[in-house]
């Protein structure tokens, strides 16, 4: 075999690993369906109709039209806080040790969580449009609309997973994740999550703009009910990309460090 | 003789502590490897640098003749390595344990599942090969690890104190398959606190203290540098140690205890002599114990001091 079809190889069998690791304790699957789930109860069911007068020309017809793609970017939040402590347990217990003294490629382990991450994210977002249709969710997506939801997903979850992976490597117990996990998770709510941007006042509205999940969401939200994304989609694109790269990087040179250094 | 492993002038600190401090071993194939030593003197750093889990500062390690730092990947090849902290995943069965090593060896399904199998068999594990490893006992986790060592058939196996916390009978388990896979040409290199299963295990060892190789040798060379047994004997009051130590000239007479230490076997017929004989001039011994040379004795006999930790807990007291 090459050294790539030896890595996919690897890599391959790490991802049956960690979605084994899933299915066991489905229990963290469940929460990252469960959590946003409640928030889109929360918001709609009461405050919805607040922020619905408060969105003025921009409201859709209903208020949870505006909301489901900020919850969407908050479940694939929710997921890459599962891959954190997922990847900080493995780095911090004794398994690692064995995986780095093996043959095998070196950022299997890694490439395992990334993809066993993208595979819970595309199943937990897509409990939760279920769950949305049912509580009067009408997206007005075609096909390759939906095709682009999926993409969008992917490329924010990859963002998300790589930069976990990273942080959970970095941490020297699964506390030391809770910085990046309270970021992921409070992120979107400064963003056109909840409100647009525009509504928000002095350097919180600068900062909702410019923060990478709001074009995101403002792709979602345009791919999913028409509504005008401004140049969201390549900003969007651009900071899932740019991210990608980051947490790559910055997780390759994490793991070639001297273990327990 | 082939090496399997060697090392020369192995240097490694960390944040300025200086962990090894100028190693050099040589490995035969095929044989038992102890290196000995008590807490912190540097016998896990050794293991980890030569399984390529940590960079050396200065000097080389060969491992089936690869260079570790500039050939890991052909090192790691021919190693397996159980080090003193569990290398399972403990959210998996000890049977998918063994799978997922499998599968990372190419072994391809039938064989894979073949190989899990006996292994599951020979470790006594076939009942919990459904359970989850984090359900098995500390006993049970060990095997497991070393069953997915083995997996691979390596060439070249590190065992980083593969017995400490080991109850009796898995100790003598962890014993019996070491023997069972020198037989079968592997290349072990062990460490270890106890001296009894460096004696029992190793062709060879070498005592480290402080990241130096103190001593090196046979088993049998090494204990000819350790004083041998003695018995001793504390008595009621200063007369009857007066009495004994004029009858037993080549005793070691401490005032401050009232104990007196002779040297012996230890056996129990000499251990009779000895008290009968002082019986005979009445000097009344109030207690006695034999002690036989451990690893701080090798230490003393060796370094001229105690092993860091009995230094501890004689400034304690």
């Amino acid at each position: 075999m090459t050294t790539l079809a030896l890595a996919a190889w690897d890599s391959a069998t790490m991802t049956r690993r960690s979605l084994r690791h899933v299915l066991r304790y489905p229990v963290t699957l469940v929460t990252g369906v469960l959590i946003p789930v409640l928030l889109l109860l929360l918001f709609i069911g009461v405050f919805g109709e607040a922020l619905k007068q408060g969105l003025g020309a921009a409201a859709p017809s209903a208020y949870i039209d505006y909301l489901v793609p900020g919850i969407l970017v908050m479940t694939a939040g929710y997921g890459s806080s599962t891959t954190a402590m997922a990847v900080n347990r493995d780095s911090t217990e004794g398994i690692i040790g064995r995986f780095r003294t093996m043959a095998i490629s070196p950022t299997s382990v890694l490439n395992g969580h990334v993809v066993s991450a993208l595979a819970r994210t595309l199943v937990s977002t897509a409990l939760v449009i279920g769950v949305a249709i049912g509580l009067g969710f009408r997206p007005t997506a075609d096909v390759v609309q939906w095709l682009a939801v999926a993409g969008v997903i992917v490329l924010l979850a990859l963002a998300l997973s790589w930069l976990a992976v990273a942080v959970g490597l970095a941490a020297k117990a699964v506390e030391g994740t809770t910085g990046f996990i309270l970021v992921v998770q409070l992120l979107p709510f400064i963003s056109s999550a909840i409100v647009p941007a525009a509504q928000m006042s002095g350097s919180v509205r600068w900062f909702a703009a410019n923060e990478p999940f709001t074009p995101v969401i403002d792709t979602l939200r345009g791919l999913l009910t028409g509504t005008p994304d401004g140049d969201g989609a390549v900003a969007a694109v651009a900071w899932c990309v740019g991210l990608t790269l980051a947490g790559y990087v910055w997780a390759r040179a994490l793991s070639r460090r001297d273990l327990n250094r | 003789m082939t090496s399997a492993i060697t090392a020369t002038g192995l240097r490694k600190s960390f944040g300025g502590k200086v962990v090894l401090d100028g190693i050099d071993l040589d490995v035969a194939a095929g044989t038992t490897f102890s290196l000995l030593g008590p807490n912190g003197a540097g016998k896990t750093t050794t293991v980890q640098i030569m399984s390529t889990l940590v960079h050396a500062d200065g000097g080389e390690v060969r491992v089936a003749g690869h260079d570790v730092a500039r050939d890991p990947a052909a090192a790691r090849a021919a190693i397996g390595v159980t080090g003193q902290f569990s290398a399972v995943d403990n959210l998996l069965t000890g049977e998918e344990n063994l799978l997922l090593i499998a599968d990372l060896h190419h072994l391809g399904r039938t064989e894979g599942r073949r190989r899990a199998a006996g292994l599951l068999d020979k470790f006594d594990l076939a009942d919990a090969a459904r359970k989850t490893a984090a359900t098995y006992s500390g006993g049970m986790r060990r095997r497991l690890d070393l069953a997915m060592t083995l997996v691979g058939d390596p060439q070249v196996i590190f065992l980083d104190e593969p017995t400490t916390g080991l109850d009796p009978r898995s100790r003598r388990m962890m014993w019996q398959t070491i023997r069972e896979l020198v037989a079968g040409g592997v290349t072990i290199f062990l460490t270890t606190q106890q001296l009894d299963e460096a004696d029992e295990l190793a062709d060879r060892i070498a005592v480290i203290d402080h990241g130096k190789v103190v001593a090196a040798g046979s088993p049998e060379e090494l204990k000819r540098s350790i004083p041998g047994a003695s018995v001793r004997l504390r008595f009621a009051g200063p007369a009857g140690l007066d009495a004994a130590a004029r009858a037993l000239g080549d005793a070691v007479r401490h005032d401050d205890t009232l104990t007196l230490e002779v040297p012996s076997d230890g056996g129990a017929i000499a251990v009779r002599t000895l008290l009968n004989r002082l019986g005979d001039m009445a000097a009344e011994v109030d207690e006695v114990s034999v002690h036989t040379p451990d690893l701080d004795d090798v230490f003393f006999a060796l370094t001229g001091r105690l092993t860091a930790e009995t230094a501890e807990m004689e400034n304690v007291r």
